[in-house]
């Protein structure tokens, strides 16, 4: 059994800060984590293993910096750990990154599952998991929030809906993304950071993969970012105070009066 | 691998706006009819006629017949008893050929669990650039290109997004970011159905079973969601909250702290590893707004919070902030709000009995 988990680095959520001159995103200085979505994804991985048996390799693409993501994935016990690192990768939208993430995987597997989180906080799209399935052409199950039987050749899901949780049998190999509710993410061991600290992270660069030039990077990326700005916030608080009855009475009263104004009511 | 040569676009080979439709058990969901709003003002800029795709088991003429009323030029049915569910792989192949046989320039898919999977597949296969979750769209004057608004980090800022040279150009739309397009009685338009050959129904995954979700209102469908935060205290408080969420008819959500002590289920939090909602109303109950939370909120049209804490930073994105107890002040706003929703109906049934 070997089970691939995709991880992504982003910026911590909460030292996030907003250049309120230019808009955008103020990236010195800030801290920078494994997508804690993803997270739950490395715990299915292990689940699976400690029921199954197998190898789990993490792959991430990203800067040379992107490593310590990858080592704290080791350090939770993940086996092996693989960045696709290169110049020509960055600027790369989530149809570049699909891309080469499909061709890492195809270079480094065959893989019976493909773990992702449900999405990355920064760019909050999840496209990557679907997008690397239709390159691989795999069957892919999104928002998964339980596994309860594993192999061979077939895993169960519970995939969580608008409306309730379907219920799927998809065939290995497949890609599936998680939610929060599948795992909850154990804490790294002192051994699993001893072992982190000296795991041997495998780069992998552009030559190394089957992919186009042309369609990697920004270059290549059919989306393009041509302006960010600040969202008009037009929300001016009002405060009601409500210490006593009769400040409540009265702010109730104004709740009331505000919902029926804009026909809340 | 689709396509090793790379698609250029001549810019006459690419038209018209589509729109993916969105069905259960034959019925044509809410999604559709915002998505068709979408189209409608996109295609009227761009001069461009508006098809409304559909795929599923069967449908019935008349709810073809109003997805015409409702704006759509065209609608195309794609119908075989393989996709009477939503799986990926069929319904992916089945768009995939359309797409590249008829080569519409802009797709639009809802922003749902069905159309952020879907998506995604679709664009990896025809090079398509693809934009999550917009909130607006907007055709760009000069070039007539897509212009997709989506909230970034959290709804921390705004960014704007074009895809200059792929077509088509595909997007998928936040729920509730618009009105549905309602019916117009006398529009017409030209309904084609359509049976997918069998090597386009392939699937590797099965549909088993569905469990619904217990409660009647889900988030996603509410026009208003209460949020019952930490402040509550210990879950059987959780009932005060319900109460309020009942005489608002929301749908009553939480905060991750409410649901990592079990007091409300996974499929009811708010936020960055929840559900990104966007009511027409949200009402924060003990919700401190910590940015996470927020990520998921932000962008709904009007937000009341009820916290002890003249700090707590959901005050910063709040119309309104009831600045106290919540167990002094829950029981006289629910009690206040059932009596004006008691009157409002009695005003409504006195006037429908006026000849
Ligand atoms: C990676 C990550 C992902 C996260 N994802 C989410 C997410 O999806 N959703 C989410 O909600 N959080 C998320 N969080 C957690 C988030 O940071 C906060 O911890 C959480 O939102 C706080 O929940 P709360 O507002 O209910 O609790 P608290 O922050 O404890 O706030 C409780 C509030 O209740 C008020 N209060 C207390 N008693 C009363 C009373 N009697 N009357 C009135 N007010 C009272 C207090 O003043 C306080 O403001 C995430 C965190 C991380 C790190
Ligand atoms: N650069 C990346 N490297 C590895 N995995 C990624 C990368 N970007 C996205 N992913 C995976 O795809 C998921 C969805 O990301 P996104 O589509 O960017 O929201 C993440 O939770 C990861 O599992």
């Amino acid at each position: 059994m070997r089970i691939a988990v995709l991880i992504k680095q982003v910026p911590e959520s909460s030292s996030v800060r907003i250049d309120p001159e230019t808009g955008t995103m103020v990236r010195s200085g800030v801290e920078a984590v494994v997508n804690p979505l993803d997270l739950y994804a490395i715990e299915v991985a292990l689940m699976i293993r400690e029921r199954n048996g197998g190898e789990i390799v993490a792959l991430s693409m990203g800067p040379p910096a992107a490593e310590s993501a990858l080592r704290e994935a080791v350090s939770m016990g993940i086996d092996a750990a693989v960045l696709a690192a290169d110049r020509r990768f960055a600027g790369s939208d989530t149809w570049c990154t699909g891309y080469v993430l499909a061709a890492a995987l195809r270079k480094l597997g065959p893989f019976d599952l493909i773990l992702c989180g449900e999405r990355a906080t920064d760019g909050d799209t999840g496209q990557v998991g679907p997008g690397v399935a239709a390159f691989l052409d795999l069957p892919v199950a999104t928002y998964v929030s339980n596994v309860p039987d594993f192999g061979p050749g077939l895993c169960r899901v519970d995939r969580l809906t608008e409306d309730g949780y379907e219920h799927l049998e998809v065939q290995l190999p497949a890609v599936l993304t998680v939610v929060k509710e599948a795992a909850s993410p154990r804490l790294p061991t002192l051994r699993g950071k001893q072992r982190a600290r000296n795991a041997e992270i495998a780069i992998l660069r552009a030559e190394d993969l089957d992919v186009d030039l042309d369609r990697i990077g920004l270059k290549g990326s059919p989306t393009r970012v041509v302006r960010t700005f600040q969202p008009k916030v037009t929300r001016q608080c009002r405060r009601l105070p409500a210490r006593d009855d009769a400040e409540i009475e009265l702010a109730a009263d104004q709740v009331i009066e505000f919902l029926r104004q804009r026909n809340l009511l | 691998m689709p396509g090793t040569e790379k698609t250029t676009i001549g810019e006459t080979a690419f038209q018209g706006v589509w729109v993916l439709g969105e069905q259960r058990d034959g019925r044509v969901l809410r999604i559709t009819h915002e998505l068709i709003a979408r189209g409608r003002t996109l295609a009227d800029k761009c001069n461009a006629r508006l098809t409304a795709v559909l795929v599923g088991r069967d449908f019935e003429r008349a709810a073809l017949d109003d997805l015409i009323a409702r704006g759509a030029d065209a609608v195309l049915a794609v119908k075989a008893p393989e996709l009477a569910h939503f799986r990926v792989e069929p319904v992916a192949t089945c768009l995939v050929h359309l797409i590249e046989m008829r080569r519409p320039a802009i797709v639009l898919a809802g922003a749902t669990s069905t159309g952020r999977t879907l998506a995604p597949y679709i664009a990896a296969r025809t090079e398509a650039g693809l934009t999550a979750d917009c909130t607006e769209l907007d055709i760009e004057a000069e070039s007539g290109g897509l212009i997709q608004i989506r909230p970034a980090i959290g709804g921390n800022i705004m960014a704007s997004i074009r895809t200059p040279d792929h077509r088509p150009q595909m997007a998928t739309v936040r729920p509730r970011s618009t009105r549905p397009a309602k019916p117009v009685p006398g529009r017409t338009g030209r309904i084609e159905t359509l049976k997918p050959p069998r090597q386009w129904l392939h699937s590797r995954t099965r549909r088993t079973g569905f469990t619904p979700s217990p409660d009647e209102h889900g988030l996603h469908e509410a026009e208003v969601v209460v949020v019952a935060g930490r402040g509550i205290g210990k879950a059987e408080n959780l009932d005060t909250v319900r109460a309020l969420a009942d005489s608002l008819d929301a749908a009553l959500g939480a905060s991750r702290e409410v649901v990592d002590r079990g007091w409300h289920s996974y499929p009811h939090q708010v936020g960055l590893s929840g559900k990104t909602i966007t009511p027409r109303l949200y009402v924060g109950v003990g919700v401190s707004g910590a940015i996470q939370h927020l990520a998921g909120m932000q962008t709904s049209e009007h937000v009341i919070a009820i916290n002890n804490d003249p700090d707590a930073p959901i005050f910063q994105v709040a119309d309104i902030g009831i600045v106290g107890d919540l167990f002094d002040v829950l029981p006289v706003l629910t009690r206040k709000l059932q009596q004006a929703r008691h009157r409002a109906r009695a005003a409504l049934s006195v006037k429908a009995r006026e000849p």
